[in-house]
């Protein structure tokens, strides 16, 4: 068995088979996971924001949608991952709280996630499963022995993506 | 004063934050102890300036199960604040409020949900009128959002709104318990960046 390697907020981390990758009560963030099934390198990102363009202070790149992405796939080829085959899986961007207001707040989980596929299809990185927006938190842990996705919510049963 | 830099402050701006915080948990802490008719105590208040890894960390870890009740600030300051329980305090102030025993530690019915939604304006309610008493400014405040759900999920919403000025996030936080530890729960008063800098410098610094 190996380590399980936690990712906190507006973080990121690599790892290698047999050690898996795991971020822990993801709400509005959206957490993806990028791995490369031949030589089973996975990387994940705990994004917090859409866009590093749109704000003055981008220096962590881990926080963005679209830098955390970069900087992940160069991470993920520092440990041997090849560009080509790299596959996403992503979760998260839920609405925790039912605002009535409009404001940016009430929508940036949903643009969380439109911001990373956009992303990922730019790149062209297949997306083989996601399981996002909604209104609940999800704790997820990426396994590098089979490529499974396992998603825990309050309440809820496991899933596995 | 112009802008405020959070990596900046000197112990003064600390010292004032703080301040702020008890004044405003301790009206809190009263309205909520009139509303159960017990007496609660109250911690002094922490004032913090956590990276976002951290953040989820605050409340006995991110998968805590807590309820979140978060209200949106407008007028001269703007930001949130958020009353934060754990479930087991929610229900035994729910269950005070509503005069019946604790009978599941589980799910809640729709009438101790939105007592839940009152609680949490009521003393949102106070903190903020002191806060504004304080500082002179006009604050108002939304109307109570409630969340039930893992504590790191729950504070994302309010990292999210720091993550777009800065790298870190300046929390005040309070604590408070009934005498015998029935109640404990968080009040986090999260203003702009631009509104700390306001409400510094009406305090005149």
């Amino acid at each position: 068995m190996g380590q399980m390697i936690k990712v906190g907020m507006a973080d990121l981390n690599t790892c290698i088979i047999p050690d898996s990758l795991t971020t822990l009560g993801l709400g509005s963030c959206v957490g993806i996971v990028l791995y490369d099934p031949i030589t089973k390198v996975a990387g994940l990102a705990h994004i917090m924001l859409p866009d590093s363009t749109k704000i003055k202070n981008n220096n962590n790149k881990a926080k963005f949608a679209d830098t955390g992405i970069e900087t992940l796939i160069e991470e993920m080829k520092k440990k041997g991952a090849n560009r080509n085959s790299l596959v996403a899986k992503i979760a998260g961007g839920a609405q925790m709280f039912a605002f009535s207001s409009n404001s940016d707040m009430l929508r940036v989980g949903e643009r969380n996630v439109e911001a990373t596929k956009q992303k990922l299809n730019d790149l062209q990185i297949r997306i083989l499963a996601e399981d996002t927006g909604k209104n609940y938190g999800r704790t997820i842990e990426f396994y590098t022995e089979t490529g499974e996705l396992l998603i825990k919510s309050v309440g809820k049963e496991i899933k596995i993506l | 004063m112009s802008g405020l830099n959070l990596d900046n402050m000197d112990n003064m701006d600390f010292d004032v934050l703080r301040e702020i915080g008890n004044i405003g948990a301790g009206n809190a802490t009263t309205a909520l102890s009139q509303l159960i008719n017990t007496k609660i105590d109250m911690n002094v208040p922490k004032v913090e300036l956590l990276e976002f890894k951290e953040i989820s960390e605050i409340i006995g870890g991110a998968e805590r199960l807590v309820v979140g009740i978060l209200l949106t600030l407008q007028g001269q300051a703007e930001g949130m604040m958020m009353f934060i329980l754990d479930q087991e305090s929610a229900h035994h102030l729910v269950n005070a409020l509503l005069g019946k025993e604790v009978d599941n530690f589980d799910d809640f019915s729709e009438m101790e949900l939105s007592a839940l939604n009152e609680i949490g304006n009521i003393i949102a309610g106070a903190y903020l009128s002191s806060l504004a008493a304080l500082t002179n400014l006009t604050i108002t405040s939304s109307v109570p959002y409630m969340a039930i759900d893992m504590a790191g999920a729950i504070l994302s919403v309010p990292a999210i709104e720091f993550g777009k000025i800065g790298d870190r996030a300046l929390l005040i936080q309070s604590q408070f318990g009934e005498a015998d530890k029935f109640v404990n729960g968080y009040f986090i008063l999260i203003p702009t960046i631009e509104s700390y800098s306001l409400i510094l410098s009406s305090l005149g610094l």
